[in-house]
């Protein structure tokens, strides 16, 4: 799978104002991805991996093996691209 | 007992168990090997289960959890996270208090 379609499978199951997602080993099954939307706020960072997994259905563990993930409220965001 | 209430049974009784891909003393995947990298480096004691050894742990193990990979940690029977969750929770400051509230009874 590529890393658009990984994009795109987020951004059609989530409200999303921010994505990014990388091919971490340029084998098509191993990608990091940042997720920022405002679905996050007040969810612990297990439901926020969980609101993010469940836009991938069955494609994480059959074509996708591993989704390193960063989640942000918008918000939280902001916040760290201003320390940045 | 059956898988699934052997898993739910082990998440119940040991306060720290880690579900992983190869044991403790070797893990087979970097992601398994930065948790226990983590939780070795605050010598907290845990159950370790390898998934490798029968593919229906995991199978069983994600329909309880919600959590499709592997690590899959889980303290006091609830699920911190998987190596994300940790390592982001370790680089916080915040994992220990998670580890603690098991070690202050």
């Amino acid at each position: 799978m590529e890393a658009n379609k990984v994009k795109e499978l987020i951004t059609a199951g989530l409200t999303v104002s921010h994505v990014e997602v990388a091919d971490t080993t340029g084998t098509g099954d191993h990608f990091s991805a940042v997720v920022v939307s405002d679905d996050f706020k007040e969810l612990s960072l297990v439901e926020q991996h969980q609101l993010v997994y469940k836009t991938l259905g069955n494609h994480l563990t059959n074509e996708i093996h591993a989704l390193q993930l960063k989640t942000f409220s918008k918000s939280a965001w902001e916040k760290t691209n201003l320390e940045d | 007992m059956e898988m699934k209430e052997q898993i739910i049974n082990d998440i119940e009784t040991n306060s720290i168990i880690l579900y992983m891909k190869g044991t403790k003393e070797m893990p087979m995947c970097g992601f398994s090997n930065s948790v226990v990298q983590v939780l070795d480096h605050y010598g907290v004691e845990y159950k370790d289960v390898n998934v490798l050894t029968d593919p229906m742990i995991r199978v069983k193990l994600s329909e309880h959890s919600g959590w499709p990979t592997i690590p899959q940690l889980f303290v006091d029977g609830k699920l911190v996270g998987g190596a994300d969750i940790t390592m982001e929770l370790h680089n916080k400051g915040e994992l220990l208090d998670v580890l603690d509230i098991t070690t202050e009874d």
